[in-house]
């Protein structure tokens, strides 16, 4: 039989809360009926409140939805129903043959799959029939711009500092500066700017200074070693598209996923997907986005093993990673908590990171045999050695007392990121070695 | 020292104060001198990037403070299997929702039986779900013994690091559990807490210590509450002679005699109701002479002649009798009630030498006019709260009647049994088996407008013969037209209760029902649930699927 999902991992796929109580509603076998799996799909109607079912169809290996339903939310309360349908009450959604209705939309979606692979491929054949001269142009123009708004940058920071950081009350808002960041090309560098006017004054000095040292590099970008280029070019805002990445080296590896956080505003839902390769021992961050209501288009169970290539992003630190050719399904992964590191190795490992890239927050990090504390300024992790503390808000309380819960108040193995401001706990081994969540409520 | 050779705090002050005000510090930081130092503010701005750099790749781990608390005990208990697992996770992510809607209620309605028949397993959930389980059982209350007796020693571990969960530390788990092996330790620390809780602890608390004391060591735990009694207030009184009902027994009786004469009035009526449960007290015996005193057996024997109490004296106000009737009720009835009901059912027996059918069958009348009849109801209802009070499942029988059979056609319409008081609390004197067949045999008869209590007392799931009757009375409303809401008390306890057997039965009248009618969606939605929970059910049985997931 294939393996079935856990409920946790079908309520992630959920686009909101909402949606996540309204398939609860669905989950029950009452609703539905025809329900079946052919270990690929998921099929089944569902009875509404109309004198016509729903049809809802699941493509597990992607994920791909399906529904007749009017809902705007991806993937509908109907098709998260009938997921956990199939997770929770496995009798409910029996191995069968798909429905016709079910097969023409399985088979409609391989063919527009396929056409879009091909289109792709057909459009990476095109691209060397642009203009070289243009692009050429067009990346000087560009480049001009961004070291033109750096430089206002850079001396907007010295400005500040020069009337001294504790009276800030004739200097505007941040917000007029990072709006002509955005002018100049450096949405990067904008991002980074309005996040200046939210800051306790003790954090000012640093902060003012890695960006004007960002700034600083970002006017004279060529004249760096072209890993740091890359990684101050990816900071100021420079985006490459996938389809580029990957026509780069790739690594093919057997991925581990160690977990994944959710994290949306109005109009963004944004996951992130960590992966450390059995052979490599790299880590990988996959990012995936969602419009709001829908969820983002990646779903790795954490613990799987995923067999790939996974294209880098170019710089002096590379993580974040595009997913290229797959091979197989996410299998199980070992019955066993990745290997980890003592909280001093922990440390020593993110400043070898900082001293790559010195505007890292934070590194993903495996924490082995930590026990987690409450103490009266905060939660921390040690190891009986040494402490760090947790991120303050960087996980929902919900997910501390989780972790308590499967440390049981003994070591165990934590995935989370480490750096200047703490560890953010992501996924904990429990004692019976099965991954738990830490990024949700 | 250090914070002296620290340069990031001379570079800190300088930016603070900007660098209009104050010169350039001369910082000692590596590579300082390769900074331009034409614009002050630019190049403080660039020194304290090399000291915020260096600061980060060069941070030393932090030495660890107290080593943390003990960890929590092991619980030896198995484990739930992955699927019943993710079955608590989908019934604990519905609990919260608006209770409303149709299929959100079913999952919060069947939280209860899983958590349960869980318990009785004797298995115990991941800890990942621990927090979880006390989060609803906080919201809700009823959840409260068995969410806390499956979270177990883990559970108990959390709930005194977590404020939001000290009710787990004063919630008693009602029935005894297993005793985990290796408790012995355990106990020993407990007995050293066990003193410091009675003194200090919150009422909550102390009255769960009470009744677990009560359940493993009775004597104890009267000694215990002897030993601070004087020193109670009287509501706390109250609620801790309560507690004494576990474990009742005659040598609690010089206690509960005494607190006859306790100063509030409701402590003293808890102690005589508590003395006259128990057959050979001295209170019941006083009662079973006020009782022979008001009744007794004609000479011809056909007749049984009451003679109410003519007063409330001091006497039988200190064993529990209120004198004013606070049921509007005349004060005579009202006493000759109260001591009936008081008074052991085995008096009657033993003074007549007839069975309680025999004296069921009796006539009843004034000890003036044989043929007065008024005194026959408050004699049955009198009965019947004695039975209940003593658990007499005889009497309970006898005051039920025969289960009601079906009329003979022609027969006219059916008597409704003379059932005293209230049946349900009857039935549920009765072993389980019989309580089932009585309400099945009322059902077929009377239908399941009159059933709700009845079907309240009855032990849930239900038998296979009472489930059946149940659905052949709803197919039954089905076809005569009524309206599925009109039973909707009935069939929400039947989504919660009907044996998992049923299943095909109600399948086939949602067949049959008229499509998209009310009844077609009420049964559908039945039979959901019926899987559901079969399927639950059975999942608290595999032990196979642990290592699934």
């Amino acid at each position: 039989m294939e393996e079935r999902w856990s409920t946790e991992h079908v309520l992630s796929l959920a686009p909101d809360a909402a949606s996540q109580k309204a398939a609860g509603k669905l989950s029950a076998p009452a609703p539905w009926s025809g329900a079946g799996t052919d270990g690929t799909a998921l099929w089944g109607e569902c009875r509404g409140s109309g004198s016509t079912p729903y049809r809802t169809v699941i493509e597990l290996a992607t994920p791909a939805y399906q529904c007749s339903c009017p809902s705007r939310k991806f993937p509908c309360k109907h098709a998260l129903g009938l997921l956990l349908l199939w997770s929770g009450t496995p009798e409910a959604v029996p191995a069968a043959e798909p429905a016709d209705w079910a097969a023409d939309w399985i088979e409609a979606r391989q063919a527009r799959a396929e056409k879009a692979a091909e289109k792709a491929a057909q459009k990476r054949a095109e691209k060397p029939a642009a203009d070289p001269e243009a692009v050429r142009r067009r990346a000087e123009k560009r480049g001009a711009r961004v070291a033109a708004g750096a430089a206002e940058l850079r001396l907007r920071l010295a400005d500040r500092v020069r009337h001294g950081l504790a009276d800030q009350s004739t200097a505007g808002p941040w917000e007029e500066v990072a709006a002509r960041m955005v002018d100049a090309q450096a949405p990067g560098l904008a991002t980074k700017v309005r996040e200046l006017d939210a800051l306790p004054q003790e954090r000012l000095l640093e902060e003012y200074a890695l960006l004007h040292l960002l700034a600083t590099a970002a006017t004279r970008v060529d004249e760096l070693p072209p890993e740091l280029a890359a990684t101050v070019r990816s900071r100021v805002g420079y985006t490459q598209d996938a389809a580029e990445v990957l026509s780069g080296p790739t690594v093919r590896d057997r991925w581990l996923v160690l977990g994944s956080r959710d994290t949306s505003d109005e109009r963004l839902t944004t996951r992130r997907v960590w992966v450390r390769g059995a052979k490599t021992g790299r880590y990988a961050l996959l990012l995936a986005f969602g419009r709001p209501g829908q969820a983002p288009d990646l779903a790795l169970p954490t613990g799987r093993l995923l067999e790939a290539e996974l294209a880098f992003h170019p710089g002096a630190r590379p993580l974040r990673a595009v997913l290229g050719t797959r091979y197989g399904a996410p299998e199980p992964g070992p019955q066993a908590p990745p290997d980890g590191l003592t909280v001093a190795e922990a440390v020593a490992g993110y400043g070898t990171a900082v001293a790559d890239d010195p505007w890292l927050d934070s590194w993903p990090t495996v924490l082995a045999g930590v026990v987690p504390v409450r103490t009266p300024d905060g939660w921390h992790l040690t190891d009986g050695h040494h402490t760090v503390p947790v991120r303050p808000s960087a996980v929902p309380e919900a997910a501390l007392w989780r972790l308590t819960a499967v440390s049981t108040g003994r070591p165990l193995t934590v995935f989370g990121e480490y750096g200047h401001q703490g560890f953010a706990p992501v996924t904990a081994w429990s004692a019976d070695q099965r991954p738990v969540g830490l990024t949700h409520n | 020292m250090t914070i002296t050779q620290d340069p990031w705090e001379t570079l800190h002050t300088t930016a603070l104060l900007g660098t209009d005000r104050r010169p350039l510090p001369a910082a000692a930081l590596p590579l300082a001198d390769a900074v331009d130092r034409t614009d002050p503010a630019a190049a403080l701005l660039e020194l304290a990037a090399l000291a915020a750099v260096r600061r980060r790749a060069g941070a030393l781990p932090v030495p660890a403070a107290e080593p943390p608390g003990p960890p929590a005990p092991e619980d030896p208990r198995p484990e739930l299997s992955a699927a019943a697992a993710r079955r608590l996770a989908v019934l604990l992510a519905g609990r919260s929702g608006a209770v409303s809607g149709a299929g959100l209620a079913n999952l919060a309605e069947l939280l209860p039986q899983w958590l349960g028949t869980a318990r009785d397993r004797g298995l115990r959930a991941p800890a990942a779900l621990i927090p979880g389980l006390l989060d609803a059982a906080r919201a809700r209350s009823e959840l409260r013994a068995d969410a806390v007796a499956l979270a177990g020693p883990l559970g108990r571990w959390l709930a005194e690091q977590n404020p939001d969960w000290r009710f787990v530390l004063r919630t008693a788990t009602d029935r005894p559990a297993a005793r985990p092996v290796g408790q012995d330790d355990a106990d020993a620390e407990n007995a050293r807490n066990a003193h410091q809780l009675w003194h200090e602890g919150l009422f909550a608390e102390r009255v769960t210590h009470l009744t677990l004391l009560r359940r493993s060591d009775p004597a104890a735990g009267l000694e215990l509450l002897r030993s601070t009694w004087s020193t109670e207030r009287a509501e706390d009184r109250l609620l801790f002679l309560d507690a004494l009902q576990d474990g009742l027994s005659p040598a609690d009786e010089p206690f509960l005699e005494a607190a006859l004469g306790d100063r509030s009035k409701n402590v003293r009526a808890t102690a005589a109701e508590l003395l006259s449960t128990l057959p050979g007290s001295a209170l019941a015996h006083r009662m079973s002479e006020r009782a022979l005193a008001a009744v007794r057996l004609s000479e011809s024997g056909t007749h049984l002649l009451v003679t109410p109490p003519a007063e409330c004296d001091a006497a039988m106000q200190r064993d529990g009798i209120t004198p004013k009737s606070p049921t509007g009720r005349g004060e005579r009835a009202w006493w000759f009630g109260e001591v009936v009901a008081a008074a052991p059912l085995s008096t009657w027996p033993r003074s007549t030498g007839l069975t309680p059918e025999q004296l069921l069958a009796l006539r009843v009348g004034d000890s003036i006019d044989e043929t007065s009849s008024s005194w026959a109801d408050d004699l049955r209802e009198a009965w019947a709260r004695a039975a209940v009070r003593q658990h007499d499942a005889d009497w309970a029988r006898a005051l039920l009647g025969p289960a009601p059979a079906r009329p003979a056609r022609g027969a006219g319409r059916a008597r409704a049994p003379r059932a005293t008081g209230a049946p349900a609390k009857l039935l549920a004197v009765l072993p389980p088996e019989e309580r089932a067949a009585w309400t099945a045999a009322f059902i077929e008869v009377h239908g399941l407008g009159e059933a709700f209590q009845l079907l309240g007392a009855c032990a849930a799931p239900w038998t296979p013969p009472l489930s059946t009757a149940v659905v052949t009375a709803l197919a039954r409303a089905a076809s005569s037209g009524a309206y599925p809401w009109s039973h909707s008390g009935v069939l929400g306890m039947t989504e919660r209760a009907l044996a998992p057997e049923t299943a095909a039965a109600v399948e086939e009248l949602a067949a049959e029902a008229a499509p998209d009618s009310a009844w077609s969606e009420t049964f559908g939605r039945l039979a959901g649930t019926l899987r559901f929970r079969a399927a639950m059910l059975a999942e608290l049985d595999d032990r196979t699927g642990e290592l699934d997931g």
